[in-house]
């Protein structure tokens, strides 16, 4: 059973009511309670950009990640800084990772995350009593580990040359590939080309919008969202079949680089975290 | 009982930070409040320099629970700024991811996070399951789940929650506050519908999805919309998916007029005394949306413009945001300055610099006198003035039309109340179901014009004609503007060289949560807190009705960033 204890934006209790759920969580709860970070501290002079109760957020987040059993970073403003962290970022606002070094943090990117991986990775905890096996980003590799297009259900006409040329032309009706659009698809790691959204109704390339990478770290100076990347092989309109053939190889070959690059950094920085989190899990067994 | 300050921090069930320092007289009652938005993060700043096409994406970040209305409002902006003139499909498909988020959002705030103030959840333990069905069937005899056993299950639910002794989200809470009035059968039908719309709402706002990919953070698009319209493609708009909206819309129906308002009207009634409570300012203001064709023709809006003051619904005033004179924000009590000490700015001249002149956090009180909020102070022709709902119903009223009379009036008569009862904290949640009716029947009209635009042949949903930036003029400016949820919504941009030179925003919960002004004059939820007897003051629930009837969006109203505002999810793991 999850018991949600203290969110603010649904809970009964207001004001130091409210607080006094938090504090006596740490109090009764210690080792033993998630703390799921949504939004992110901002650090400039002295965190007087984000107060609670007429505490920093910064201070709150501290005290709170202290006992924590397991720290989530929801959303890319958590995991990542997000728009609020966007160049010249005011007010100095920093990611859950780059302010608390106890615990490694899982990063659940996406403005917001995909409802069924928030519900995945928090449940994934508690059923199997073990963090997920998380990419050199701290991501779960279970949501994180493929691109959107490699899973774009548009790929084919990627592969064929095939691409919306302006918003309303044929191939935007026929559902052709929006990369020349700027879609951000196949830079961007996350699970919406395959789980899509609201109960798979849709996802935004499938409802005729390129992807703007919102689960990618500093997507938002990654723009502008509609002038296309520059780094992908594109296969060209007139290309033969060969041409497109040899193209798409190289395309996919760039993603299986990266993936493994990913994959090998990944190792040393998990074991270090593995050790710790397991020694810390065991031991919060040994107290249940 | 001595003068007690009363402090509540964090006011919870909200979208963002909020802090409301309230000044009791010996008689319990509140004399002076004080109102701050505890939190900011510069998406003005972060704008520019930044392709206006892309704004919309930053702006819509603002707020993660009322999520499209910055989008919508980016768009117009630009759209405004360069001459472009959306088609009407895309208009359509606006106005009905417009009203798609209204209902959706006045649902979710009247159960979710309005319910709780009048609703004692503990007490529906003790409901007799056979009275709760007779009493639900009574109120709705349309709605079909209203059994016994169906109470019963909920109850037994119920029992087992509050016996496990994790109440999780409903711990240290005001139950067994005296001011909860509602007997126990209804506070157990309320607790049901409570589940029964958490589960609806994920439902209706697939409209989203099917037109904007996803939700929240649906996508928009300069000059149209990306969701093509081709009924023999497979690929975009088409027959399936229309049928979705279409199913959608007639299940939200049933919701808001089985459920909600019937819940709505039978809580009012057992609340008489909160009719005279909260009503503030009496001032408000509305600028106006859901265009029939084009949002340049005021004319047309759904949603009429209007000021009117003193509660004087006689008369209603032409409002105008591009006029300098009219609108204007001040920072007298906000921790930001502005150059050479002006006193006031038109959101187009607008600058925001933070100078943070607060006491050093860990702090227990802020001081009236002084600077104490990051939201600035917006006021109209120097007026402090109410957005919302019951602005909008004020202001369709006295116009005179007849689809908000006959909603307002009936509804009255309902309660046995004069029209004077809506100036007050009842009447702003009145006022917000009240504008829900009108937005599913709405809805309903929006998706019938939509296929007879189809049936005409028309399919275009986008204007690209200056999509490409060579085809803009060098420098423009432009206002955008939408009825949000929670008010009349403002962005104003000046494009220089291809790139937002300046941003403005001035958002619904900006107006109502305001600080002082340099007169004095209290912002809306300030002035709607005087006056309001509260029966214990370390549980001041009282303050949480007339601040939630407001619907706060802090996130929005401290021009801060962030999907779900910053907070915390600490989950206990057993």
């Amino acid at each position: 059973m999850i018991s949600l204890d203290y969110d603010e934006t649904l809970q009964a209790a207001a004001g130091h009511q409210a607080e006094e759920i938090r504090e006596r969580i740490m109090r009764e709860h210690p080792g033993e309670y998630v703390l799921a970070v949504e939004g992110n501290a901002p650090t400039g002079d002295g965190g007087v950009y984000c107060t609670v109760a007429g505490r920093t957020f910064l201070d709150i987040l501290k005290e709170s990640a202290e006992g924590a059993k397991a720290i989530i970073a929801w959303g890319s403003c958590a995991s990542d800084g997000c728009v609020q962290a966007a160049s010249p970022n005011p007010t100095g606002a920093k990611p859950v990772h780059e302010i608390i070094h106890s615990h490694p943090i899982i990063n659940v990117p996406g403005c917001p995350p995909i409802a069924e991986v928030m519900t995945g990775v928090l449940t994934y905890i508690l059923t199997f009593d073990k963090l997920p096996e998380l990419d050199r980003f701290g991501r779960p590799k279970m949501f994180y580990g493929q691109r959107i297009h490699d899973k774009c259900y548009r790929r084919s006409y990627f592969d064929a040359g095939q691409f919306v040329e302006t918003w309303e032309d044929d191939g935007a009706r026929k559902g052709w590939c929006l990369y020349k659009m700027g879609c951000r698809g196949p830079m961007t790691y996350n699970s919406c080309s395959t789980f899509k959204w609201n109960n798979g109704v849709s996802f935004p390339i499938g409802s005729g919008h390129g992807c703007i990478g919102c689960s990618e770290n500093k997507f938002w100076d990654n723009g502008p969202f509609y002038t296309r990347l520059t780094n992908v092989p594109l296969p060209g309109v007139e290309s033969t079949p060969d041409k497109i053939g040899k193209y798409a190889a190289v395309a996919a070959g760039v993603g299986v680089a990266a993936h493994a690059a990913s994959y090998a950094a990944n190792q040393g920085i998990k074991k270090a975290k593995k050790n710790r989190q397991t020694k810390k899990l065991l031991e919060s067994d040994k107290e249940e | 009982m001595a003068k007690q300050r009363v402090v509540v921090d964090p006011v919870t069930r909200i979208e963002g930070h909020l802090r409301v320092e309230a000044m009791l007289n010996e008689s319990g009652v509140i004399g002076d409040a004080i109102s701050s938005g505890t939190m900011w993060r510069g998406i003005e700043l972060i704008l520019k320099g930044r392709d206006p096409r892309d704004a919309w994406a930053f702006c819509e970040r603002i707020c993660g629970v009322c999520t499209t209305v910055h989008a919508l409002a980016s768009v117009r902006c630009v759209e405004n700024a360069l001459g472009i003139r959306i088609p009407e499909n895309a208009n359509i498909i606006r106005n009905i991811m417009f009203l798609t988020q209204m209902v959706q959002d006045h649902v979710i705030h009247f159960y979710h996070l309005h319910a709780l103030d009048w609703v004692d959840l503990v007490s529906a333990l003790g409901a007799d399951p056979s009275k709760t069905a007779a009493l639900a069937q009574s109120v709705s005899p349309s709605w079909p789940k209203s059994s016994p056993g169906y109470f019963a299950d909920i109850q037994k639910t119920l029992k087992k929650f509050v016996e496990s002794g994790q109440l999780g989200l409903f711990q240290n809470a005001y139950w067994g506050h005296p001011a909860y009035k509602l007997p126990a059968e209804a506070n157990l039908m309320a607790v049901a519908h409570y589940l029964e719309a958490l589960n609806w709402q994920k439902e209706i706002i697939k409209i989203h999805t099917i037109f904007g990919g996803k939700n929240p953070h649906p996508n928009y698009l300069v000059g149209g919309m990306a969701s093509t319209i081709d009924l023999q493609s497979d690929n975009a708009i088409n027959m399936e998916r229309l049928n979705m909206i279409r199913d959608l819309i007639k299940q939200a129906a049933v919701i808001v007029e089985q459920m909600y308002i019937p819940d709505l009207l039978a809580v009012a009634s057992f609340y008489p005394e909160w009719t005279q409570i909260g009503g503030g300012l009496g001032n408000y203001m509305v600028y106006g949306d859901l265009p029939a064709k084009d949002i340049s023709d005021a004319s047309s809006f759904r949603f009429p413009p209007g000021v009117i003051l003193n509660k004087n619904l006689s008369e209603v005033l032409a409002v105008d945001p591009t006029n300098p004179e009219e609108i204007r924000e001040e920072v007298t009590h906000s921790w930001y300055e502005y150059p050479d000490q002006v006193a006031s700015l038109h959101p187009w001249d607008g600058v925001t610099v933070p100078k943070y002149t607060g006491p050093k956090p860990p702090y227990s009180q802020l001081d009236e006198t002084g600077t104490y909020s990051w939201l600035k102070s917006p006021r109209w022709k120097g007026h402090a003035v109410e957005v919302g709902p019951l602005a909008r119903m004020l202001v369709g009223y006295a116009h005179g039309r007849d689809d908000f009379r006959e909603v307002v009036n009936e509804a009255l008569g309902r309660l046995n109340v004069p029209a004077t009862a809506l100036f007050s904290t009842l009447g702003r949640t009145a006022a917000r179901g009240l504008e829900t009716r009108l937005g599913i029947k709405w809805l309903q009209d929006e998706f019938d014009h939509l296929i007879g635009n189809l049936k005409g042949g028309d399919t275009l949903v986008a204007d690209t004609s200056r999509w490409e930036p060579s085809t803009w003029p060098g420098e423009a400016r432009g206002f955008g503007f939408t009825e949000a949820p929670r008010g009349s919504l403002g962005h104003w941009i000046h494009i220089k060289n291809e790139k937002i030179e300046s941003y403005q925003i001035v958002v619904p919960s900006t107006w109502n949560a305001s600080p002082k002004d340099a007169r004095g004059q209290k912002g809306a939820y300030e002035a709607a807190l005087v006056g309001t007897p509260m029966a214990d003051p370390e549980r001041p629930v009282e303050i949480l009705r007339t601040i939630h009837s407001f619907d706060p969006c802090l996130a929005c109203a401290s021009h801060v960033l962030g999907p779900d505002g910053r907070k915390l999810a600490e989950v206990i793991v057993r």
